[in-house]
């Protein structure tokens, strides 16, 4: 190819993605209308040094590092509207974000200079959202003792965990959705008519195996017990995409992974990723005339891209949780401190107090509501899943009969359960 | 050159400018965004305190490391489309030296030194691969180039969701940091390292010399210019292509050495940050010249870190400013490509 040549081509895609950038990722009328007003939520520059004793007055800002889009109707949403609760919730207190935090969407960018953007905005505290800002998390903690940090998903404050560090500004705060995906689980396997359900994994750590796991279990439970069926004929199956959304190049595609799904005789898949392709895809052989389901994950609202195969979404509610942490900031009683917080059992879809909840979809039949009340008054009534006899997939023995696992036990869990179809680690 | 004609080239680069800004706040007004104050607050974004400068500074050392190499192969008529794979194997090599020795009880400057060393030469073999497809396979250096950065892509995920995973999590945050004693030591309070700032002036010191002063220079300079006189003179092209290959490698290696010891302090996917097609767009748009590579990477840097004030201040995509740098150059190009087509009118006129 000549230089000339090239030139062209060069110059024609440049153009293409210029007109690209303008139809994209610019604000939208939407996004704006749906956010809190700016001038109020980012004070003056030279609030520089927020420090502690300041915590108290009423213009308290907090700061949440996405690790996804904002919008995304998953996981970074739920954050989003949990900032947005807040707000509401305490009269004063007001948000600043920034959005896509990964090396891939900021290059050359760390979660902790990010932070630090927000700091100089005037944010008194730093949530940072995901697992993958683990090092930025506790770099910014330790350079910066004034800020509060909330450090969600992580094991960092847990004295009893593998990863302790004491930082006194900082607390880890999770839920125990291996609830939800329980009931995720269940719905799964009383919905499937050919028992085979598929789970659309993210990357393959600690957290992400217990809540496949916690899915098989709910699953197997309801497919034995509500649905009578043989065990054997369950085929539950795991394929990892390798991120917690699409990164085109980089991750594999979960739209692909979902096709492969129902094209290979699964009629659920259960999505653990952040963002909804399980139910877009679901939806689509569902026009087809195939029998096919989706039940997506993290956000309240995620059904309504496809409500007709949605059966039902197991969701955070960050709103308490965080409302409680700011409040104590605010109050000067922070401490430290690890928070795996369970479903508020008297209500589960309470938005002022519990933090897991379960949303049925549409496509959920009556008959299979009314045993999903069923097994979630089970749960709530003691049921515990994570009881032996279980055998981790190597068939090693992980529970003995009649043994309750530890949280220690379940949130390391070192490989999916004996049952399970797919990769417990990457390969080595 | 005439004043007149000086003249009217700057008003002609800075007609790219403003046609660049224009076209810039068009896209804005597209977004319904005020085009002002996305400008303003990139500005501010990158300069209004020191710790945004330092910032700026950082993102200047690997993107004019890697433009040092771009420079090179430019002069020689390559386009080296492979930097960015280039520059992730010498963050993959870096990140291996680091690991065979952080546990070997040598000084940390051994270990920094070695980790330098092992990326230059990460860089040089994934550069010498595509002048080799080039030269002995028939591959033109451009989809080499590509293939091989797939190639590196695919070779960075694989490592850090493998043989390279942190205990219990294999995860796109990349390998476990390094041990702070084996980062390159930064100023206090500042991200930036002054050891990184020293080895990028001293690259724009040393590619300068070699393009300006050296018999190596101008015979990379006489391939680029004219292939076939060249191999009149006597000089031997794909040797020359080759040693500028080679020459780009060793700067490729050391951005990416410097993303691992100087800003990440370990692996990460995108380690390159896209620092190697940046550069590309810096040397384009400087035509090829090291030393206005440097204002215009510093500004390329700038428009990086001032762009994160977008998402904080107006909701507006940071990627306004990559939309920025794209048509500054597009505008400057098609501006001197304009003044040329003048200028030859003006000429052909005079003439008759």
């Amino acid at each position: 190819m000549s230089t000339k040549k090239f030139f062209k081509v060069f110059v024609s895609l440049l153009v293409a993605s210029l007109l690209l950038a303008a139809c994209g990722p610019a604000a939208t009328e939407e996004a704006a209308a749906a956010e809190p007003a700016m001038e109020e939520a980012a004070p003056a520059e030279e609030v520089a040094e927020p420090a502690a004793e300041e915590a108290a007055s009423t213009d308290f800002v907090f700061g949440i590092l996405m690790v996804g889009v904002y919008n995304n109707k998953g996981w970074d949403q739920a954050h989003y509207d949990a900032g947005l609760y807040i707000e509401d919730q305490i009269p004063g207190t007001s948000m600043i974000y920034i959005d896509k935090v990964n090396t891939a969407d900021r290059p050359g960018t760390t979660a902790a200079q990010l932070a630090e953007e927000l700091v100089s905005k005037g944010a008194n505290l730093i949530i940072f959202n995901s697992d993958d800002m683990k090092d930025s998390a506790t770099e910014f903690a330790v350079n910066h003792p004034d800020v509060y940090v909330i450090y969600s998903t992580g094991d960092t404050q847990w004295a009893e965990g593998a990863n302790y560090q004491e930082l006194a500004n900082m607390k880890n705060i999770m839920g125990r959705m291996e609830y939800g995906k329980m009931i995720a689980g269940c719905a799964a396997a009383l919905t499937s008519e050919t028992g085979k359900i598929g789970f659309l994994g993210p990357l393959i750590n600690e957290e992400t195996r217990r809540l496949a796991a916690s899915a098989y279990l709910g699953a197997e439970y309801c497919w034995q017990n509500y649905a009578g069926k043989d065990p054997a004929d369950l085929t539950f199956e795991v394929n990892w995409i390798g991120f917690w959304f699409n990164i085109p190049g980089v991750t594999s595609d979960p739209s692909q992974v979902t096709d492969d799904f129902f094209n290979s005789g699964y009629d659920v898949v259960i999505s653990g990723i952040d963002t909804t392709e399980a139910l877009v895809e679901a939806k689509k052989f569902a026009d087809g005339g195939q029998t096919a389901y989706a039940i997506p994950y993290d956000y309240e609202g995620a059904c309504e891209q496809a409500p007709e195969v949605c059966l039902g979404v197991p969701y955070f509610n960050w709103g308490p949780s965080y409302k409680q942490a700011i409040q104590e900031a605010i109050d000067g009683t922070w401490t430290n401190s690890w928070e795996w917080l369970d479903p508020d059992w008297t209500d589960i879809n309470n938005k002022d107090t519990s933090m897991i909840g379960f949303k049925k979809g549409d496509a959920l039949s009556a008959e299979n509501s009314a045993t999903i009340d069923a097994f979630i008054a089970e749960l709530a009534g003691g049921l515990n899943l994570w009881t032996g006899p279980l055998n981790l997939q190597d068939g090693t023995e992980y529970l003995a009969d009649g043994e309750v696992a530890t949280d220690y036990q379940i949130w390391y869990l070192p490989q999916l359960l004996e049952g399970m179809i797919g990769l417990s680690s990457a390969a080595e | 050159m005439s004043k007149n004609r000086a003249f009217i080239n700057f008003l002609f680069r800075i007609s790219g400018v403003i046609a660049a800004l224009l076209f810039t706040a068009l896209v804005l007004l597209i977004a319904k965004a005020n085009p002002w104050e996305a400008f303003s607050n990139i500005f501010l974004g990158a300069v209004s305190t020191p710790i945004k400068i330092a910032d700026s500074f950082v993102a200047w050392v690997p993107l004019i490391l890697a433009t040092c190499g771009l420079v090179i192969t430019f002069t020689t008529g390559l386009w080296n489309i492979g930097i960015e794979g280039q520059i992730s194997l010498g963050a993959i090599m870096t990140t291996w030296a680091l690991r065979l020795l952080q546990d070997s009880g040598l000084p940390p400057v051994v270990i920094i030194l070695a980790g330098f060393l092992a990326g230059i030469a990460g860089g040089i073999v994934w550069a010498l691969l595509a002048g080799m497809l080039k030269f002995y396979g028939g591959v033109s250096e451009i989809f080499a180039g590509l293939g091989l950065n797939f190639i590196a892509t695919a070779l960075t995920l694989w490592l850090i969701f493998g043989p390279w995973k942190r205990a219990g999590v294999a995860s796109m945050s990349g390998t476990e940091p390094f041990d702070m004693s084996i980062w390159l030591p930064t100023l206090t309070g500042y991200r930036l390292s002054i050891w990184s700032l020293i080895l990028a002036v001293v690259s724009v010191l040393i590619v300068y010399f070699i393009l300006k002063h050296t018999v190596v220079g101008l015979r990379l300079k006489a391939v680029g210019k004219n292939y076939k006189a060249a191999i009149q003179m006597g000089i031997s092209p794909s040797k020359y292509m080759l040693l500028s290959f080679v020459l780009c490698g060793v700067f490729a290696g050391l951005t990416g050495a410097v993303q691992v010891l100087g800003v990440y302090h370990r692996l990460i996917p995108s380690i390159s940050s896209g620092y190697g097609f940046l550069g590309l767009l810096v040397a384009m748009l400087v035509d090829y010249q090291i030393v206005w590579a440097v204002p215009m990477a510093l500004l390329f840097a700038a428009l990086n870190i001032g762009g994160i004030q977008l998402p904080i201040m107006m909701k507006i995509d940071s990627t306004l400013s990559g939309v920025m740098q794209s048509s500054l150059v597009l505008f400057f190009m098609l501006m001197d490509g304009v003044r040329k087509k003048i200028l030859k009118k003006e000429e052909e006129q005079s003439n008759e």
